[in-house]
Protein backbone atom coordinates (compact mmCIF):
# COMPACT_ATOMS: atom_id res chain seq x y z
CA UNK A 1 0.00 0.00 0.00
CA UNK A 2 2.24 2.97 -1.08
CA UNK A 3 1.93 6.26 0.62
CA UNK A 4 0.73 7.77 -2.41
CA UNK A 5 -2.68 6.41 -1.66
CA UNK A 6 -2.76 8.59 1.44
CA UNK A 7 -5.10 11.84 1.66
CA UNK A 8 -7.62 13.35 -0.58
CA UNK A 9 -4.73 14.52 -2.66
CA UNK A 10 -1.45 13.15 -2.19
CA UNK A 11 1.49 15.74 -3.38
CA UNK A 12 4.29 13.39 -1.38
CA UNK A 13 4.24 9.97 -2.81
CA UNK A 14 7.46 8.78 -1.53
CA UNK A 15 8.93 9.16 1.77
CA UNK A 16 11.10 6.79 4.24
CA UNK A 17 7.85 6.70 6.30
CA UNK A 18 5.68 4.61 3.52
CA UNK A 19 4.70 2.03 5.90
CA UNK A 20 2.43 4.63 7.59
CA UNK A 21 -0.20 4.18 4.66
CA UNK A 22 -0.24 0.29 4.57
CA UNK A 23 -1.12 0.19 8.50
CA UNK A 24 -3.93 2.63 7.98
CA UNK A 25 -5.45 0.49 5.61
CA UNK A 26 -5.32 -2.03 8.36
CA UNK A 27 -6.92 0.37 10.83
CA UNK A 28 -3.89 1.14 12.71
CA UNK A 29 -2.76 4.63 13.71
CA UNK A 30 1.25 4.82 14.04
CA UNK A 31 3.71 6.47 14.74
CA UNK A 32 7.65 6.21 15.40
CA UNK A 33 9.82 5.80 18.21
CA UNK A 34 13.58 6.31 17.95
CA UNK A 35 15.35 3.05 18.45
CA UNK A 36 18.01 4.97 20.48
CA UNK A 37 17.07 7.87 22.39
CA UNK A 38 13.32 6.55 22.81
CA UNK A 39 11.71 9.61 21.40
CA UNK A 40 8.12 9.46 20.35
CA UNK A 41 7.13 10.99 16.70
CA UNK A 42 3.84 11.75 15.70
CA UNK A 43 3.54 12.34 12.47
CA UNK A 44 6.03 9.81 11.98
CA UNK A 45 9.95 10.27 11.43
CA UNK A 46 12.45 8.19 9.98
CA UNK A 47 15.29 10.66 11.26
CA UNK A 48 15.65 11.27 15.00
CA UNK A 49 14.87 15.13 15.56
CA UNK A 50 16.71 14.94 18.87
CA UNK A 51 19.48 12.51 18.49
CA UNK A 52 20.22 12.68 14.96
CA UNK A 53 20.25 8.44 15.20
CA UNK A 54 18.18 6.90 11.71
CA UNK A 55 16.73 4.06 12.74
CA UNK A 56 13.36 3.40 14.17
CA UNK A 57 10.10 1.57 14.84
CA UNK A 58 6.82 1.44 14.57
CA UNK A 59 4.04 1.79 17.44
CA UNK A 60 0.74 2.25 17.79
CA UNK A 61 -1.05 5.10 19.11
CA UNK A 62 -4.79 4.63 20.20
CA UNK A 63 -5.92 7.88 18.24
CA UNK A 64 -7.19 9.76 21.85
CA UNK A 65 -6.46 12.80 22.38
CA UNK A 66 -7.87 16.43 23.32
CA UNK A 67 -8.55 19.07 20.31
CA UNK A 68 -6.33 21.98 20.37
CA UNK A 69 -7.73 23.98 18.18
CA UNK A 70 -9.90 23.53 15.13
CA UNK A 71 -11.53 26.29 11.97
CA UNK A 72 -14.41 25.68 9.31
CA UNK A 73 -12.64 26.41 5.88
CA UNK A 74 -15.39 27.94 3.57
CA UNK A 75 -12.62 28.74 0.80
CA UNK A 76 -11.44 25.65 -0.12
CA UNK A 77 -7.68 25.43 -2.46
CA UNK A 78 -8.30 23.24 -5.74
CA UNK A 79 -9.02 19.63 -4.88
CA UNK A 80 -11.14 20.09 -2.17
CA UNK A 81 -14.12 22.88 -3.08
CA UNK A 82 -15.81 19.61 -3.66
CA UNK A 83 -16.11 18.81 0.09
CA UNK A 84 -16.32 22.53 1.68
CA UNK A 85 -16.94 23.80 3.81
CA UNK A 86 -14.86 21.28 6.11
CA UNK A 87 -13.62 21.33 9.52
CA UNK A 88 -10.16 20.73 10.68
CA UNK A 89 -8.83 19.90 14.01
CA UNK A 90 -5.22 19.99 15.69
CA UNK A 91 -5.85 16.93 17.93
CA UNK A 92 -2.86 16.43 20.98
CA UNK A 93 -2.57 13.06 21.15
CA UNK A 94 -2.29 11.34 23.96
CA UNK A 95 0.81 9.46 23.14
CA UNK A 96 2.29 12.85 22.55
CA UNK A 97 2.54 14.73 18.84
CA UNK A 98 -0.26 15.88 17.14
CA UNK A 99 -2.19 15.33 13.84
CA UNK A 100 -4.22 17.60 11.34
CA UNK A 101 -7.69 16.14 10.16
CA UNK A 102 -11.05 16.51 9.35
CA UNK A 103 -13.35 16.51 12.53
CA UNK A 104 -16.53 13.90 11.33
CA UNK A 105 -19.26 13.61 13.49
CA UNK A 106 -19.16 16.45 15.83
CA UNK A 107 -21.64 19.46 15.05
CA UNK A 108 -19.56 22.96 14.72
CA UNK A 109 -21.43 24.32 17.75
CA UNK A 110 -20.66 21.23 20.23
CA UNK A 111 -17.04 22.10 19.28
CA UNK A 112 -15.03 23.03 22.19
CA UNK A 113 -11.39 23.20 22.24
CA UNK A 114 -10.42 20.72 24.77
CA UNK A 115 -12.52 18.33 24.86
CA UNK A 116 -11.93 14.62 24.44
CA UNK A 117 -11.65 13.02 20.55
CA UNK A 118 -10.69 10.20 19.01
CA UNK A 119 -9.20 9.80 16.05
CA UNK A 120 -10.32 6.99 13.32
CA UNK A 121 -8.61 5.12 10.11
CA UNK A 122 -10.76 5.74 7.25
CA UNK A 123 -10.76 4.36 3.81
CA UNK A 124 -13.35 7.09 1.27
CA UNK A 125 -15.49 4.74 0.37
CA UNK A 126 -17.72 7.12 -2.21
CA UNK A 127 -14.86 6.88 -5.02
CA UNK A 128 -13.47 3.94 -6.49
CA UNK A 129 -9.96 5.24 -6.37
CA UNK A 130 -8.04 3.58 -2.68
CA UNK A 131 -7.57 6.81 -0.74
CA UNK A 132 -6.73 6.45 2.93
CA UNK A 133 -7.06 9.43 5.86
CA UNK A 134 -7.89 9.61 9.55
CA UNK A 135 -11.36 11.37 11.44
CA UNK A 136 -11.64 13.16 14.52
CA UNK A 137 -14.92 11.67 16.18
CA UNK A 138 -16.39 11.47 19.63
CA UNK A 139 -14.52 9.12 22.03
CA UNK B 1 30.81 50.02 10.75
CA UNK B 2 26.82 51.17 10.72
CA UNK B 3 25.08 50.17 7.48
CA UNK B 4 22.23 52.54 6.74
CA UNK B 5 19.47 53.54 4.01
CA UNK B 6 20.21 56.54 1.25
CA UNK B 7 17.24 56.30 -0.93
CA UNK B 8 13.41 54.86 -0.91
CA UNK B 9 10.78 54.35 -3.53
CA UNK B 10 7.65 52.50 -3.35
CA UNK B 11 4.90 51.88 -6.71
CA UNK B 12 1.95 51.57 -6.46
CA UNK B 13 0.47 48.37 -4.96
CA UNK B 14 -2.88 46.78 -6.42
CA UNK B 15 -3.83 45.24 -9.10
CA UNK B 16 -0.95 45.99 -11.91
CA UNK B 17 -2.24 44.21 -14.76
CA UNK B 18 -0.67 47.20 -16.56
CA UNK B 19 2.79 46.06 -16.19
CA UNK B 20 5.45 43.08 -16.16
CA UNK B 21 7.26 42.34 -13.24
CA UNK B 22 10.50 43.92 -14.73
CA UNK B 23 8.54 47.11 -15.25
CA UNK B 24 6.92 47.12 -11.58
CA UNK B 25 10.37 46.64 -10.04
CA UNK B 26 11.80 49.60 -12.58
CA UNK B 27 9.60 52.52 -10.47
CA UNK B 28 10.44 52.26 -6.85
CA UNK B 29 14.30 51.61 -8.48
CA UNK B 30 14.03 55.17 -10.64
CA UNK B 31 11.95 56.68 -7.46
CA UNK B 32 14.67 55.78 -4.76
CA UNK B 33 18.38 57.00 -7.30
CA UNK B 34 16.40 60.35 -7.41
CA UNK B 35 15.36 60.07 -3.62
CA UNK B 36 18.97 59.80 -2.71
CA UNK B 37 21.64 63.13 -3.31
CA UNK B 38 24.07 62.77 -6.27
CA UNK B 39 23.56 59.31 -6.88
CA UNK B 40 23.69 57.18 -9.96
CA UNK B 41 22.78 54.33 -11.20
CA UNK B 42 26.10 52.87 -12.20
CA UNK B 43 27.47 53.78 -8.73
CA UNK B 44 25.57 51.12 -7.27
CA UNK B 45 27.45 47.58 -7.07
CA UNK B 46 24.76 45.37 -6.67
CA UNK B 47 21.09 44.35 -7.04
CA UNK B 48 19.21 42.19 -4.43
CA UNK B 49 15.72 40.93 -5.57
CA UNK B 50 13.33 40.10 -2.95
CA UNK B 51 11.05 37.40 -4.34
CA UNK B 52 8.86 34.50 -4.24
CA UNK B 53 9.33 32.68 -7.59
CA UNK B 54 6.65 30.70 -7.68
CA UNK B 55 3.90 33.16 -9.20
CA UNK B 56 5.38 34.58 -11.71
CA UNK B 57 5.62 33.72 -15.45
CA UNK B 58 9.33 34.65 -16.03
CA UNK B 59 11.57 31.97 -13.82
CA UNK B 60 15.34 33.29 -12.29
CA UNK B 61 13.71 36.52 -11.66
CA UNK B 62 16.65 38.96 -11.06
CA UNK B 63 18.11 38.05 -14.54
CA UNK B 64 15.05 40.17 -15.80
CA UNK B 65 15.49 42.80 -13.51
CA UNK B 66 19.16 43.77 -13.44
CA UNK B 67 18.59 44.04 -17.21
CA UNK B 68 15.19 45.98 -17.44
CA UNK B 69 16.39 48.50 -14.76
CA UNK B 70 20.10 48.42 -16.43
CA UNK B 71 22.35 46.91 -13.72
CA UNK B 72 24.25 44.82 -16.09
CA UNK B 73 26.82 43.44 -15.54
CA UNK B 74 27.00 44.16 -11.59
CA UNK B 75 26.43 41.31 -8.98
CA UNK B 76 22.87 40.30 -8.59
CA UNK B 77 20.94 37.33 -7.00
CA UNK B 78 17.30 36.52 -5.42
CA UNK B 79 16.59 35.97 -1.65
CA UNK B 80 13.73 34.05 -0.96
CA UNK B 81 11.73 33.55 2.34
CA UNK B 82 8.24 33.24 1.47
CA UNK B 83 6.16 36.92 2.46
CA UNK B 84 9.25 37.97 4.06
CA UNK B 85 11.21 37.59 1.17
CA UNK B 86 11.64 41.60 1.27
CA UNK B 87 13.50 41.41 4.63
CA UNK B 88 15.45 38.72 3.65
CA UNK B 89 16.64 40.64 0.90
CA UNK B 90 16.97 43.41 3.09
CA UNK B 91 19.91 41.37 5.36
CA UNK B 92 21.38 39.85 2.56
CA UNK B 93 21.95 43.62 1.28
CA UNK B 94 23.24 44.15 5.31
CA UNK B 95 25.43 41.34 5.27
CA UNK B 96 27.76 42.38 1.59
CA UNK B 97 28.01 45.62 2.83
CA UNK B 98 29.17 45.21 6.48
CA UNK B 99 31.64 42.58 5.18
CA UNK B 100 32.71 44.93 2.45
CA UNK B 101 32.10 43.12 -0.35
CA UNK B 102 29.81 45.84 -1.69
CA UNK B 103 29.59 49.76 -1.00
CA UNK B 104 26.43 50.34 -2.52
CA UNK B 105 23.65 48.21 -2.89
CA UNK B 106 19.77 48.34 -4.03
CA UNK B 107 17.10 45.92 -2.81
CA UNK B 108 13.87 45.60 -4.85
CA UNK B 109 11.40 43.85 -3.19
CA UNK B 110 8.47 42.88 -5.97
CA UNK B 111 6.27 40.30 -7.28
CA UNK B 112 3.26 40.04 -9.40
CA UNK B 113 0.44 37.86 -7.66
CA UNK B 114 -1.45 38.08 -10.88
CA UNK B 115 -0.03 36.53 -13.55
CA UNK B 116 -1.01 33.23 -12.81
CA UNK B 117 -4.56 31.54 -13.28
CA UNK B 118 -7.39 31.45 -10.13
CA UNK B 119 -6.79 28.18 -10.85
CA UNK B 120 -2.91 28.01 -10.50
CA UNK B 121 -3.47 30.44 -7.52
CA UNK B 122 -5.82 28.22 -5.61
CA UNK B 123 -3.47 25.08 -6.11
CA UNK B 124 -0.48 27.00 -4.65
CA UNK B 125 -2.63 27.83 -1.92
CA UNK B 126 -3.37 24.28 -1.02
CA UNK B 127 0.09 23.73 -0.66
CA UNK B 128 1.56 26.65 2.18
CA UNK B 129 1.99 24.18 4.87
CA UNK B 130 3.47 20.95 5.27
CA UNK B 131 2.39 18.86 2.28
CA UNK B 132 3.20 15.66 3.92
CA UNK B 133 1.20 15.84 6.81
CA UNK B 134 -1.28 19.11 6.58
CA UNK B 135 -2.11 20.05 2.66
CA UNK B 136 -3.66 16.70 2.29
CA UNK B 137 -6.50 17.66 4.58
CA UNK B 138 -7.03 20.60 2.76
CA UNK B 139 -5.63 23.55 4.88
CA UNK B 140 -5.16 26.80 3.35
CA UNK B 141 -3.10 29.94 4.44
CA UNK B 142 -6.21 31.88 6.36
CA UNK B 143 -7.15 28.27 7.68
CA UNK B 144 -3.55 27.84 9.61
CA UNK B 145 -4.22 31.62 11.66
CA UNK B 146 -7.76 30.76 11.92
CA UNK B 147 -6.21 28.08 13.87
CA UNK B 148 -4.22 30.09 15.63
CA UNK B 149 -6.78 32.60 16.28
CA UNK B 150 -9.75 29.80 17.87
CA UNK B 151 -6.78 29.11 20.30
CA UNK B 152 -5.77 32.90 21.52
CA UNK B 153 -9.30 33.49 21.86
CA UNK B 154 -9.77 30.60 23.63
CA UNK B 155 -6.70 30.86 25.87
CA UNK B 156 -6.97 34.99 26.43
CA UNK B 157 -10.33 35.37 25.94
CA UNK B 158 -9.48 37.69 22.17
CA UNK B 159 -12.94 38.23 20.36
CA UNK B 160 -13.62 38.69 17.05
CA UNK B 161 -14.76 42.37 17.72
CA UNK B 162 -10.84 42.92 18.55
CA UNK B 163 -9.73 41.12 15.29
CA UNK B 164 -12.09 43.60 13.40
CA UNK B 165 -11.20 46.35 15.11
CA UNK B 166 -7.30 46.11 13.56
CA UNK B 167 -8.68 45.99 9.97
CA UNK B 168 -10.72 49.15 11.04
CA UNK B 169 -7.53 51.29 12.00
CA UNK B 170 -5.57 49.77 8.86
CA UNK B 171 -8.23 51.03 6.62
CA UNK B 172 -8.05 54.14 8.13
CA UNK B 173 -4.58 54.90 7.93
CA UNK B 174 -4.74 52.83 4.39
CA UNK B 175 -7.43 55.92 3.59
CA UNK B 176 -4.22 57.86 3.66
CA UNK B 177 -1.91 56.09 1.32
CA UNK B 178 -1.96 56.84 -1.93
CA UNK B 179 0.27 53.89 -2.74
CA UNK B 180 -2.39 51.25 -0.92
CA UNK B 181 -4.35 49.17 -2.57
CA UNK B 182 -7.40 49.95 -0.79
CA UNK B 183 -7.82 54.04 0.33
CA UNK B 184 -11.44 53.93 1.88
CA UNK B 185 -12.09 53.19 5.84
CA UNK B 186 -13.92 50.61 6.55
CA UNK B 187 -16.35 49.73 9.46
CA UNK B 188 -16.25 47.18 12.10
CA UNK B 189 -19.54 45.94 11.29
CA UNK B 190 -18.75 45.47 8.05
CA UNK B 191 -15.80 43.73 8.60
CA UNK B 192 -17.80 41.30 10.99
CA UNK B 193 -20.42 40.56 8.38
CA UNK B 194 -18.31 39.92 5.58
CA UNK B 195 -17.86 36.25 4.54
CA UNK B 196 -16.41 33.54 6.42
CA UNK B 197 -13.08 32.62 4.75
CA UNK B 198 -11.94 29.87 7.96
CA UNK B 199 -13.78 30.72 11.22
CA UNK B 200 -12.98 32.91 12.80
CA UNK B 201 -11.33 34.62 10.16
CA UNK B 202 -13.52 36.53 7.43
CA UNK B 203 -12.95 38.12 3.93
CA UNK B 204 -12.18 41.36 5.44
CA UNK B 205 -9.30 39.68 8.76
CA UNK B 206 -7.60 38.87 5.24
CA UNK B 207 -4.83 41.24 3.30
CA UNK B 208 -5.43 41.09 -0.32
CA UNK B 209 -3.10 40.05 -2.62
CA UNK B 210 -1.40 42.34 -4.75
CA UNK B 211 1.21 43.26 -7.86
CA UNK B 212 3.52 45.81 -6.43
CA UNK B 213 7.26 46.78 -5.72
CA UNK B 214 9.76 48.97 -3.64
CA UNK B 215 13.27 49.97 -3.06
CA UNK B 216 15.74 50.42 -0.93
CA UNK B 217 19.29 51.60 -1.66
CA UNK B 218 21.56 50.67 0.99
CA UNK B 219 25.24 51.94 2.05
CA UNK B 220 27.87 51.86 4.38
CA UNK B 221 28.41 54.91 7.19
CA UNK B 222 31.68 56.18 5.35
CA UNK B 223 29.32 56.84 1.88
CA UNK B 224 25.84 57.83 3.58
CA UNK B 225 26.60 61.35 4.11
CA UNK B 226 27.45 61.75 0.75
CA UNK B 227 24.44 60.67 -0.74
CA UNK B 228 21.28 61.60 2.04
CA UNK B 229 21.48 63.90 4.81
CA UNK B 230 19.21 61.92 6.71
CA UNK B 231 20.44 58.80 6.15
CA UNK B 232 18.13 56.08 8.39
CA UNK B 233 20.65 53.35 10.45
CA UNK B 234 19.94 49.60 10.85
CA UNK B 235 20.43 49.15 14.53
CA UNK B 236 19.30 45.28 15.24
CA UNK B 237 18.54 42.96 12.41
CA UNK B 238 17.28 39.72 14.06
CA UNK B 239 16.35 36.71 12.36
CA UNK B 240 14.89 33.27 13.14
CA UNK B 241 12.72 30.23 11.61
CA UNK B 242 10.34 28.15 12.86
CA UNK B 243 9.13 24.34 12.45
CA UNK B 244 7.23 24.08 8.63
CA UNK B 245 4.73 21.87 10.50
CA UNK B 246 2.19 23.52 13.10
CA UNK B 247 2.11 20.01 14.63
CA UNK B 248 5.49 20.68 15.67
CA UNK B 249 5.11 23.93 17.51
CA UNK B 250 5.00 24.14 20.74
CA UNK B 251 1.87 25.99 21.14
CA UNK B 252 -0.61 28.11 18.49
CA UNK B 253 -0.73 31.85 20.42
CA UNK B 254 2.15 32.95 19.47
CA UNK B 255 4.85 32.81 16.70
CA UNK B 256 8.23 31.50 17.95
CA UNK B 257 10.43 33.00 15.40
CA UNK B 258 9.05 36.69 16.18
CA UNK B 259 9.87 35.84 19.40
CA UNK B 260 12.97 35.17 18.96
CA UNK B 261 13.89 37.28 15.52
CA UNK B 262 12.79 40.33 18.34
CA UNK B 263 14.91 39.68 20.86
CA UNK B 264 18.22 39.19 18.75
CA UNK B 265 17.12 42.53 17.03
CA UNK B 266 16.28 44.62 20.49
CA UNK B 267 19.51 43.39 22.33
CA UNK B 268 22.08 44.35 19.10
CA UNK B 269 19.81 47.78 18.97
CA UNK B 270 20.14 48.07 22.77
CA UNK B 271 16.61 49.22 23.04
CA UNK B 272 13.05 48.44 24.94
CA UNK B 273 10.03 47.60 23.16
CA UNK B 274 8.79 50.40 24.68
CA UNK B 275 10.96 52.36 22.96
CA UNK B 276 10.09 51.83 19.97
CA UNK B 277 8.04 54.74 18.44
CA UNK B 278 6.74 53.42 15.14
CA UNK B 279 6.40 49.77 13.86
CA UNK B 280 4.97 48.61 10.88
CA UNK B 281 3.97 44.54 11.38
CA UNK B 282 3.05 41.73 9.66
CA UNK B 283 -0.81 41.95 9.71
CA UNK B 284 -1.66 39.19 6.99
CA UNK B 285 -4.52 38.59 9.17
CA UNK B 286 -5.88 40.36 12.22
CA UNK B 287 -5.00 37.64 14.10
CA UNK B 288 -0.98 38.18 13.05
CA UNK B 289 -1.47 41.99 14.20
CA UNK B 290 -2.61 41.25 17.73
CA UNK B 291 -0.12 38.48 18.28
CA UNK B 292 2.73 40.77 16.94
CA UNK B 293 1.93 43.22 19.53
CA UNK B 294 2.68 40.37 21.96
CA UNK B 295 5.47 38.78 20.45
CA UNK B 296 7.24 41.98 19.86
CA UNK B 297 6.74 43.26 23.46
CA UNK B 298 4.51 46.25 22.70
CA UNK B 299 1.77 44.78 25.16
CA UNK B 300 1.76 41.38 27.90
CA UNK B 301 1.18 38.14 26.14
CA UNK B 302 -2.57 37.81 26.37
CA UNK B 303 -3.20 41.35 25.91
CA UNK B 304 -2.90 42.17 22.52
CA UNK B 305 -6.61 42.36 21.77
CA UNK B 306 -7.29 44.74 24.95
CA UNK B 307 -4.49 46.81 22.83
CA UNK B 308 -6.50 47.71 20.04
CA UNK B 309 -9.34 47.81 21.80
CA UNK B 310 -7.40 51.01 23.85
CA UNK B 311 -5.78 52.12 20.58
CA UNK B 312 -2.89 51.81 22.09
CA UNK B 313 -1.24 51.12 18.04
CA UNK B 314 -3.22 54.11 17.05
CA UNK B 315 -0.79 57.19 16.72
CA UNK B 316 -0.86 58.99 20.13
CA UNK B 317 -1.66 55.27 22.18
CA UNK B 318 2.18 53.47 23.36
CA UNK B 319 3.07 51.99 20.27
CA UNK B 320 1.35 53.49 16.52
CA UNK B 321 1.33 49.67 14.37
CA UNK B 322 0.92 49.88 10.32
CA UNK B 323 0.15 53.38 10.28
CA UNK B 324 0.61 53.04 6.45
CA UNK B 325 -2.38 50.98 6.46
CA UNK B 326 -0.19 47.82 6.46
CA UNK B 327 -0.62 44.75 3.97
CA UNK B 328 -4.47 45.10 5.44
CA UNK B 329 -5.26 48.16 2.90
CA UNK B 330 -1.45 48.61 1.22
CA UNK B 331 -1.75 44.65 -0.13
CA UNK B 332 0.27 42.01 0.31
CA UNK B 333 3.03 41.72 -3.27
CA UNK B 334 4.76 39.02 -0.82
CA UNK B 335 8.08 39.96 -1.86
CA UNK B 336 7.77 43.45 -1.84
CA UNK B 337 6.46 43.74 1.45
CA UNK B 338 9.02 43.50 3.77
CA UNK B 339 11.10 46.40 1.34
CA UNK B 340 7.76 48.72 1.52
CA UNK B 341 7.32 47.92 5.52
CA UNK B 342 11.42 49.69 5.45
CA UNK B 343 10.49 51.92 3.01
CA UNK B 344 7.50 53.95 5.40
CA UNK B 345 9.87 53.77 8.56
CA UNK B 346 12.65 55.61 7.29
CA UNK B 347 9.59 57.87 5.83
CA UNK B 348 8.46 58.25 9.46
CA UNK B 349 11.81 58.59 11.13
CA UNK B 350 13.03 61.48 8.64
CA UNK B 351 9.40 63.27 9.02
CA UNK B 352 8.11 62.66 5.68
CA UNK B 353 5.42 60.64 6.56
CA UNK B 354 2.61 63.52 6.04
CA UNK B 355 -0.63 63.02 7.83
CA UNK B 356 0.09 59.89 8.93
CA UNK B 357 3.40 61.10 10.92
CA UNK B 358 4.14 60.22 14.26
CA UNK B 359 5.74 63.28 15.61
CA UNK B 360 9.11 63.67 16.78
CA UNK B 361 9.84 59.65 15.81
CA UNK B 362 13.40 58.99 15.86
CA UNK B 363 13.53 54.39 16.30
CA UNK B 364 11.26 52.27 14.19
CA UNK B 365 10.35 48.42 13.79
CA UNK B 366 9.73 46.50 10.80
CA UNK B 367 8.15 42.82 11.74
CA UNK B 368 7.96 40.35 8.69
CA UNK B 369 6.80 37.08 9.02
CA UNK B 370 7.07 34.53 5.84
CA UNK B 371 4.36 31.64 5.48
CA UNK B 372 2.77 30.94 8.95
CA UNK B 373 6.07 31.80 10.79
CA UNK B 374 8.31 30.16 9.33
CA UNK B 375 10.53 32.52 8.61
CA UNK B 376 10.28 36.02 10.58
CA UNK B 377 13.13 39.04 9.92
CA UNK B 378 12.59 42.13 12.72
CA UNK B 379 14.99 44.89 12.09
CA UNK B 380 15.03 47.74 14.40
CA UNK B 381 15.88 51.31 12.61
CA UNK B 382 17.06 54.91 13.91
CA UNK B 383 17.55 58.36 12.69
Amino acid sequence: MPFKYFGKINFTPYTKVDKFAEYLQQGKLMGTQCKKCGEKYFPPRADCLKCMNDTYEWIEYSGKGILHSYTTIHAAPKGFEDIAPYTLGIVDLKEGGRLIAWIKDIPDKELKINMSVKVIPRIFEEIEEIKLYYTIEKP
Amino acid sequence: MKVGIVGIGHGKFGNRSDATVQELAFEPFKQAIEDAKNLRRDNIDALVVGSVPEYHMQRSLPGVVAEYIGMNPKSTWLTEAACASGSAAIRTAYMSIKSGMHDIVAVIGVQKMRELSTEEILALMGRVGDVQWESIFGTTFPGYYALYANRHMYEFGTTKEQLALVAVKNHYYGSMNPNAFFQKEVSKERILSSDDVAYPINVFDCCANADGAACVIMTNEKLAKKFNDTPVWFEGLGSASAQMSLLRRPNLVEIPSAVEAAKQAYSQAKVKPSEIQIADVHDCFTIAEIMAYENLGFCPKGKGGKFIEEKQSYIGGKTPVNVDGGLKAKGHPVGATGVSMTTEIVKQLRGEAGKRQVTGAEIGLTHNVGGIGQYTFVHILRR
